[in-house]
């Protein structure tokens, strides 16, 4: 880790954008930013491979699955074998095809609520610090108030009482988990709205709604990458918590799913640990191939965290001061 | 005393909300509660026309009265403290079984936060001031990756290896109920401690990255201070100079935080004691939502959040009363 290169200030692109490139240039440079970040700290290449694994086993994995993982058989809890890669479950379900398909559920519904969330911590962050006034006096005390509220447990009574399945997961971990991404943008665009270009665009009659979204909002992108990484992690862990609690919809197979099953069945107690160990490995390698991102991101963004000599170069300079 | 003033304000309109939220969910979430209880019960018995009178009368679902009367009566019955009555052990209030399980769950939570704060704590000051060197790289990252390990998994993994393979520690309960009575006896206290030793370790494992990283990252940060250099300069031990200069002021957030973790031991462990089957507030969520028991479930969530916004209330005064700069910044 301590031979790591971090790009030099210098040789990197910026990560505020320039307002006055055109809006596809813009893009391109987010694109460019990114693949250096991923390409040049070697914990964020390596999280985005491990990301990037589980979505294409989440995209093409079940194409090659030749059982339904909800087909039974009369092979109970068979241990691993060529045959059943992960052995199969007390009525005879394949695991492994079971864990590729969940692998599906679980990394794209992951992936799409973190998107939501986000999205919506973003409208709510950018409307509330822009507008300022009653506006933002409401949205502020409404993100307080949320999140102050225990996320598990109002995630668990909401879940409990709306009809079972992946929407209403989803939108339970929407409804208690948007207020701290929207807290750190409200943030960011107070100190954004009286930039000059956000001033300039507003001398110039630039529609609201285009200033926030289109002038403020590409300066926030890193932060809405970083926020969005980390809530991703937050929805996979809570998503498969919820499910395992028997609050998800059992006959679609998942990563939490298949870990409610195996309690049920008592897998524990049966030593069946070919049932159990694999979800819960694979949510802990996915999460950690997020925060790895994180880490990386954290320290592209705050210096000071990064392993290298730039610190104790500073410290020295200050010393001959 | 603007700001306290404020602070207190602030978490009056959390308590409303969250009240309001418990009040409103059932009666906006689609279906009857009173019909799905009923189809279960039958399942198991008939189940006769008093019987779901009863069920309807708890649910506050027999009155004609509008959702202003319904709202203003719940407020009322929460003031006296009738948080309604069990399902699953019809009729005990539902009260009475959560007095019963807070305990074990403040117990075990209680303990497990402690240790988990001093161990992170002092995990992060020493990586910190070993920085660079073969035991901060190698730290971190492997505390990145256990606070990303799913701690109910974790907990179902600890129980099958210490429980199951090799049969060091029980596999469910909060004390041997079959051979010990309660009291305050060596055996029940022993059988007691052999209980919650897998659960607390759950929960320190699971927490410890989340203290060690934050005052990891804080104690960089007051390491590149001029009066930690200027102490070093002056000769002073390493010691003296790692925890009465930099520690002492860069442990303030996680003060805070351990405010926060004290409100959280309440509903914070659910999942562990799920898998532990631990006789405390999370267990007893489990088994509520398996029995739709849903006054229950809504006494249980009450409890929680007052428990958080409590012990936030409690945090936000502290970091007031600790660090003086926010008492200057908000009231000027």
């Amino acid at each position: 880790m301590q031979t790591q290169e971090i790009p030099r200030p210098a040789s990197a692109a910026p990560i505020a954008l320039l307002p006055s490139d055109p809006l596809p240039a813009r893009f391109l440079n987010v694109l460019l930013v990114t693949w250096r970040a991923m390409t040049t700290s070697r914990k964020v290449a390596v999280g985005s491979a491990i990301v990037g694994f589980f979505i294409v086993v989440g995209l093409f994995g079940p194409f090659f699955m030749t059982i339904n993982p909800n087909a039974t058989s009369h092979l109970f809890i068979a241990p691993p074998s060529a045959s059943h890669l992960l052995g199969t479950t007390v009525v005879g379900e394949d695991i492994f095809s079971q864990l590729i398909y969940g692998t599906r559920t679980s990394v794209f519904w992951g992936l799409g609520t973190g998107l939501l969330l986000t999205l919506l911590s973003v409208v709510v962050g950018l409307v509330g610090g822009y507008f300022g006034g009653w506006i933002d006096d409401v949205l502020t005390l409404l993100t307080n108030v949320s999140l102050v509220l225990p996320a598990l447990p109002l995630a668990i009574v909401l879940a409990a009482y709306f009809p079972r399945g992946p929407l209403t997961i989803s939108l339970v971990i929407l409804f208690t988990n948007w207020a701290w991404q929207a807290r750190v943008l409200r943030s960011q665009t107070l100190s954004l709205r009286n930039r000059e270009f956000v001033i300039a665009a507003r001398a110039s009659g630039e529609h609201t709604w285009r200033i926030i979204f289109f002038e403020i909002f590409p300066n926030e992108l890193g932060l809405v990458v970083a926020g969005f990484v980390s809530t991703t992690i937050f929805v996979v862990l809570t998503w498969a918590a919820l499910e395992f609690l028997g609050l998800g919809d059992g006959t679609i197979p998942s990563w939490g799913s298949i870990l409610y099953w195996a309690q049920q069945a008592g897998a524990l107690g049966g030593g069946l640990w070919w049932w159990f160990i694999p979800p819960g490995a694979c949510i802990a390698i996915l999460g950690a191939g997020l925060s790895l991102i994180n880490f990386g991101i954290d320290e592209i963004a705050d210096p000071r965290l990064r392993p290298e000599r730039s610190v104790k170069a500073g410290k020295s300079k200050k010393a001959v001061a | 005393m603007r700001h306290v003033i404020r602070r207190i304000l602030f978490y009056v309109c959390a308590v409303w909300a969250a009240i309001t939220l418990d009040f409103f969910i059932p009666r906006l979430a689609p279906g009857d509660p009173v019909a799905a209880l009923v189809g279960k019960m039958s399942t198991k018995g008939y189940v006769t026309p008093e019987m779901k009178q009863t069920l309807s009368v708890m649910f506050g679902l027999d009155t004609h009265d509008s959702l202003w009367v319904q709202y203003f009566k719940y407020l009322g019955n929460l003031l006296h403290g009738n948080l309604g009555n069990s399902i699953q052990y019809f009729p005990t209030p539902v009260i009475q079984i959560i007095g019963q399980d807070i305990g074990w769950s403040i117990m075990l939570g209680g303990v497990a936060v402690v240790i988990s704060f001093i161990l992170g704590c002092l995990l992060g000051i020493i990586s910190a001031w070993k920085r660079n060197t073969a035991l901060d790289t190698m730290l971190s990252p492997a505390m990145n990756f256990l606070s990303a390990i799913p701690y109910f998994w974790l907990a179902l993994i600890m129980l099958f290896l210490f429980s199951y393979l090799l049969n060091w520690f029980p596999l469910s309960g909060g004390y041997d109920s079959a051979d010990i009575d309660p009291g305050l006896t060596f055996d029940f206290i022993g059988s007691v401690i052999q209980h919650a030793f897998l659960p607390a370790l759950t929960l320190v494992i699971s927490s410890l990255a989340g203290w060690m990283l934050t005052m990891r990252n804080s104690m960089i940060t007051t390491l590149s201070e001029d009066y930690v250099l200027m102490a070093k300069a002056k000769g002073l031990s390493e010691g003296r100079v790692m925890f009465r200069y930099a520690a002492r002021n860069a442990v303030l957030p996680n003060i805070t935080g351990f405010a926060i973790a004290i409100g959280a031991i309440v509903g914070g462990q659910l999942l562990t004691e799920m898998v532990f089957s631990y006789p405390g507030i999370g267990y007893a969520l489990l088994q509520a939502v398996n029995q739709q028991d849903y006054a229950m479930i809504q006494s249980i969530f009450l409890i929680i959040t007052l428990a958080v916004l409590g012990a936030n209330f409690l945090a936000d005064m502290l970091y007031t009363f600790l660090d003086p700069r926010v008492r200057q910044e908000r009231s000027a």
